[in-house]
């Protein structure tokens, strides 16, 4: 039935219908609900079921839990920041922003241990981010590809999944719409959309708000959803006060790990992360080479840099499984890093890459006294590197050949 | 004015402009257009010696050893740069303050270079000096452009006049501080030339 529907629907949008130039609005519908009726005309034809559309949908499947989490945590940060202060109705009156006032009309009260109050609050900032990035998102999409003729395709799915997860809860929302025109228009459809983009879109626009609006994403008083309220991030103080304070707090490597910590919206669970990579290893859809490189990498420079030791930046002492579970590291790794489109294509490459990515993380983070993260302009960085590494290994590749059959 | 005349001054602000249409004169475009003062002041600048120097270079041309025509060139422009940095200091000394280098480095700019060597050493002197006025107006256009629009969203401001209320002051607008660093002029020059191409597909290399 509904089939015949969007048949019917389809003579509209077809040439010469009424809607000829919302086109690929129709299409892109039409072919995430069935599959595409074309195939490939000429060869090669390739025997198999995993075509973009698939794993497209097995990222999206692979970043569920860490979306999940993301919401939940989102959630248990502000109520953990609000249930302290609750007899006091001014101090909860001063509380203007209308997330914290929808959640007020459900009546679930802001009980940090209840799961359903924790998620529901988050989703009263995580939902609203979404539907600011799939609209705003969606209508570029759909413009370039009227313009230009092509199709709306699955990548951007995953691009306005994404978005949401890079930032911080209290991002104002006009951000997000800019951020993510940003991504898409100057990340992706300049250079020619999905396939031909050289940057990570997701993450130029989480770049976009970061030297844009650098108050709205860094610093401590962002993190909890809550007016006001300041919280550091475990990574800031550790780039502040040295791991020791780090270790002086109980559970919180645990916590770390889990994802109970102040961060955005989707990067916190490194556990969330570690159930995306499965799935994302066993179907094949993500190098496993560059997930294991960039921790290897990461490894070898804070063992490196522990070794070293400094006085004044106590960054340097801090230990590898700290910054395995701190910031977006874990995030990056599995569904930044491994990005199909922007990552290289060789093997040999991607280890490097992969490598590379890893130690300038840790550079970063270390070295630099600006900002305490570095996991996203690491993968920028090495995003516009990707090409090159491919370029050599090939051309190292074809030497070895060369010397085999001349010799 | 001749119709001639007409095309030599007027061809290269849109047809064949030399920050949109040849990419030249960018490093001079993006530091000096955080701002309107700065960018409307350097625009001037460079008109001035680009006419002039078209002009003087044009006025010389059959006299100059076509193997030292370069550094014939270089002179003229120097000393042309020389007597505009030495007016801006005078009378607008924190705008020239502001465009520190910038000023200095007009010597070097392509713009200036190109048309002396490709137009006025082939062409008559009034025509080169409309050849060179036309050129700074081209540069001119697309640096006050970047100018307006780096102002206006890195710090809400025109020629330094507060348009965009700050949030930070009680207002409403939140400053792009992207726009204030040199991406951002990346990011303007790269949309207009984006929107000229788009409005005169002529401009576009054949592939």
């Amino acid at each position: 039935m509904l089939r015949k529907f969007l048949d019917k629907q389809g003579k509209a949008f077809e040439k010469g219908g009424r809607f000829e130039k919302l086109y690929p609005l129709y299409e892109a519908i039409d072919t995430f609900l069935y599959t595409p009726g074309a195939t490939s005309k000429k060869p090669s034809f390739v025997r198999d079921a995993v075509d973009l559309k698939r794993m497209m949908i097995t990222v999206v499947v692979a970043m569920t839990p860490a979306i999940l989490l993301g919401i939940y945590n989102a959630g248990y940060q502000a109520n953990l920041a609000i249930s302290p202060i609750l007899p006091d109705v001014q101090a909860l009156n001063a509380l203007t922003n209308w997330q914290t006032t929808l959640f007020l009309m459900t009546g679930l009260g802001f009980d940090p241990t209840s799961v359903i109050a924790c998620f529901v609050h988050g989703l009263m900032y995580y939902a609203p981010i979404l539907i600011v990035t799939f609209a705003v998102g969606g209508f570029w999409e759909v413009l370039f590809a009227a313009v230009r003729k092509h199709e709306v395709n699955e990548g951007f799915f995953v691009t306005g999944m994404l978005i949401p997860m890079l930032v911080p809860a209290t991002i104002p929302l006009w951000q997000v719409a800019l951020a993510t025109s940003f991504g898409i228009v100057i990340g992706k459809e300049v250079f020619g959309g999905v396939g031909y983009n050289i940057l990570n879109p997701a993450l130029t626009a989480r770049a976009f708000l970061f030297f844009a609006y650098a108050p709205d994403i860094s610093g401590n008083s962002v993190w909890v959803a809550v007016d006001g309220y300041s919280a550091a991030t475990p990574l800031a103080l550790a780039a502040e006060q040295g791991i020791d304070t780090l270790n002086g707090i109980s559970h919180l490597w645990y916590n770390s790990f889990m994802g109970y910590i102040p961060g955005s919206l989707g990067e916190t669970s490194v556990a969330a992360c570690l159930i995306g990579a499965f799935i994302l290893i066993v179907t094949g859809v993500a190098s496993w080479r560059i997930m294991i490189s960039v921790v290897a990498g990461a490894f070898a420079m804070s063992t490196l840099f522990n070794a070293v030791g400094s006085e004044t930046n106590p960054m340097m002492a801090m230990p590898f499984e700290w910054h395995l579970v701190l910031g977006g590291f874990a995030f990056g790794t599995v569904f930044m890093a491994t990005d199909p489109v922007t990552a290289p294509v060789s093997n040999t490459a991607r280890i490097i890459y992969g490598f590379l990515i890893g130690v300038l993380v840790i550079l970063v983070r270390t070295v630099n006294p600006a900002y305490p993260e570095g996991m996203m302009l690491s993968i920028l960085l090495m995003n516009v590197f990707a090409p090159l590494i491919d370029y050599y290994v090939v051309k190292a590749h074809k030497k070895k050949r060369m010397a085999r059959y001349v010799g | 004015m001749a119709s001639k005349t007409k095309e030599i001054l007027l061809d290269p602000l849109f047809d064949n402009n030399p920050i949109a249409g040849q990419v030249l004169g960018i490093c001079s475009a993006l530091a000096v257009t955080t701002q309107m003062n700065s960018s409307f002041v350097m625009a001037i600048a460079l008109t001035v010696v680009t006419g002039f120097s078209g002009l003087s270079v044009s006025l010389i041309r059959n006299y100059i050893p076509a193997n030292i025509r370069i550094i014939v060139q270089l002179t003229i422009i120097a000393s042309l740069v020389i007597i505009t940095d030495q007016i801006l200091k005078a009378f607008v000394f924190d705008v020239s303050k502001q465009l520190s280098v910038f000023v200095g480095l007009i010597i070097t700019n392509c713009i200036v270079m190109g048309r002396a060597e490709a137009f006025a050493m082939q062409r008559k002197p009034f025509e080169s000096f409309i050849d060179g006025i036309g050129n700074g107006f081209g540069y001119s256009f697309f640096l006050i452009l970047t100018g307006f629009v780096r102002e206006l969203t890195g710090s809400g401001r025109i020629f330094g006049i507060q348009l965009l209320p700050l949030a930070s002051e009680g207002g409403w607008y939140t400053p792009n501080g992207l726009m204030v660093l040199a991406p951002g002029a990346f990011f303007v020059i790269g949309l207009s030339i984006w929107a000229l191409r788009t409005w005169k597909p002529q401009l576009k290399e054949e592939e």
